[in-house]
């Protein structure tokens, strides 16, 4: 079981959030100027490492708020939490 | 080389007390060059080198597996056979795995316990028995053998299902395809192996690839690093299920797959007491029990990105909950063995198959929680894929460039499991 630190609400059970996939993707812009390659990697083509992940977290039984973790996927320890107009930590090696 | 295995082989080995089996498949050192090279030794890669030797008379392949075969996803799934998909494509495709998952204890010399139970779908309510007499309909004229059931029906098919009138989640009807079954996963990993290695395939254990070469100039691959030195190949197969975007990478380019752990569960072994597959797409559950007497249970992946084959506790704790609304006298049966594998989904559940961005390197990846059922087709397609440098027929729906066009296959929605 994960324990989750919400950037609001402090540590709390992993049942109480969703998950959102791999942080830190913006939308293109304009839409009408993308190309079918970049919409499908902005949609589909993810990172999906074996380690470290940002990625988006939802506190939906909580605060309903959105943030970003820092994961690995290897061990699922969470290195960091940070809202989301916060720029990604630098961890120590 | 391995003998033949027949009753008259049985009966003389008995004769000497049984001392003198030959080993069922070489461990030979990897050669310089091959003709092919496929990594990963779980199903998928055994079958395409065996189809390669047999079908397209390539024998010159060497399988290259990071562990021990077939000790991935192929000793980790649940054994089910099926064919029961909505689209065309995935239809066609799975049954012609089902067609030969009969034929295969047969034609690889090896009981693969080929058992054709039966799976039984049960739906809990109005809304859900339309949709699956939806699903029936299209899948009949698709060509697969499905039929509709009556709730009494499915009390008959499997009395211990929870037949209460006050259920919670009460069982009104379901759907049921004859023809699926399961099968001893490990015999069918086996039974490739040894097949294969009859006709000359190179089967490399405990060498993992940590690198994948490419000509500077054209970018075609051109063999791979392992922990055994370089091995040179002009085609290269990749079938490593949850670590595909991991070779991807090596190689340079994005797959659309994300890697999430997949749990299963055994019980204590007990006396015959469920004949069928059953599941229950709304609890998220199946079950079926094997022939040593043990539940197997399995239920929806973990819901966020995963390369720990353990699996967390609210996914273990949802699958078990809807196991006994499903089956409530299995409340009090424990489990013996817990474990997960790491299946890469792809958006639509529908498998990557065919050509990659890297000419000469053939993709085998995106089954999700089903590359088991898939086995003998995904091989023989993947080998005729390789052998010809054109994607085999079955598979050209399921090719990495329905992303770009938005041509998905899209069976998550249109079965409502993840498949």
């Amino acid at each position: 079981m994960l324990l989750i630190s919400c950037p609001w609400c402090g540590p709390r059970d992993e049942d109480e959030f969703l998950n959102g996939g791999e942080a830190h993707l913006d939308r293109p812009e304009p839409p009408e100027a993308i190309s079918d390659e970049d919409w499908a990697a902005y949609l589909f083509f993810h990172h999906n490492p074996r380690g470290m992940l940002a990625e988006r977290w939802a506190h939906s039984y909580g605060c309903r708020r959105w943030f970003h973790a820092l994961r690995d996927t290897v061990t699922h320890r969470i290195h960091a939490t940070y809202k989301l107009d916060e720029p990604r930590p630098e961890l120590p090696e | 080389m391995s003998e033949r295995y027949s009753a008259f082989a049985l009966a003389r080995h008995a004769l000497t007390g049984n001392r003198d089996w030959p080993q069922a498949w070489r461990s030979p050192e990897p050669k310089a060059a091959y003709d092919v090279i496929v990594i990963g030794g779980g199903g998928h890669g055994l079958a395409t080198a065996y189809y390669l030797a047999k079908n397209h008379g390539i024998s010159n392949v060497a399988v290259i597996e990071k562990g021990w075969i077939g000790g991935g996803n192929s000793g980790r799934n649940t054994t089910i056979v099926r064919s029961d998909y909505y689209y065309p494509a995935s239809a066609a495709f799975f049954d012609r795995s089902v067609t030969l998952y009969e034929g295969l204890s047969r034609a690889l010399n090896f009981n693969i316990m080929f058992s054709q139970r039966g799976t039984l779908t049960v739906a809990h309510s109005r809304g859900e028995v339309d949709f699956q007499r939806r699903l029936v309909n299209a899948m009949a004229l698709n060509g697969i053998d499905m039929r509709t059931v009556s709730r009494e029906e499915c009390f008959r098919l499997c009395p211990i299902l929870n037949c209460t009138p006050d259920a919670r989640y009460p069982i009104l009807g379901g759907m049921v395809q004859d023809r699926a079954g399961t099968a001893r996963h490990d015999a069918v990993v086996w039974g490739y192996a040894r097949a294969a290695d009859r006709l000359g395939v190179d089967i490399i254990q405990n060498c993992a690839v940590t690198g994948i070469r490419r000509d500077p100039v054209t970018g075609a691959v051109t063999g791979v690093e392992t922990e055994k030195g370089l091995i040179t190949a002009p085609k290269v197969g990749i079938a490593v299920a949850g670590h595909s975007t991991v070779l991807a990478d090596m190689a340079g380019f994005r797959l659309p797959l994300r890697s999430l752990a997949l749990q299963a569960f055994v019980s204590e072994p007990m006396k015959p007491v469920i004949d069928m597959v059953v599941s229950s797409a709304l609890l998220g559950v199946y079950v079926s029990q094997s022939d040593k007497g043990g539940l197997v249970i399995g239920g929806n992946a973990d819901a966020y990105a995963s390369y720990a084959q353990r699996g967390n506790l609210p996914s273990m704790e949802a699958t078990l909950s809807g196991l006994i609304e499903m089956i409530p006298s299995f409340a009090r049966v424990r489990l013996l063995r817990q474990w997960a594998g790491i299946v890469d989904y792809a958006h639509d559940s529908s498998p990557v198959l065919g050509l990659s961005p890297v000419p000469g390197l053939f993709l085998n990846c995106g089954w999700g929680g089903g590359g088991f059922k898939a086995i003998p087709a995904g091989g023989e397609t993947t080998a005729h894929t390789i052998a010809t440098g054109q994607p085999h027929p079955l598979i050209e729906a399921f090719s990495l460039g329905r992303f770009r066009e938005l041509a998905m296959v899209d069976e998550a929605t249109a079965a409502g499991i993840e498949h």
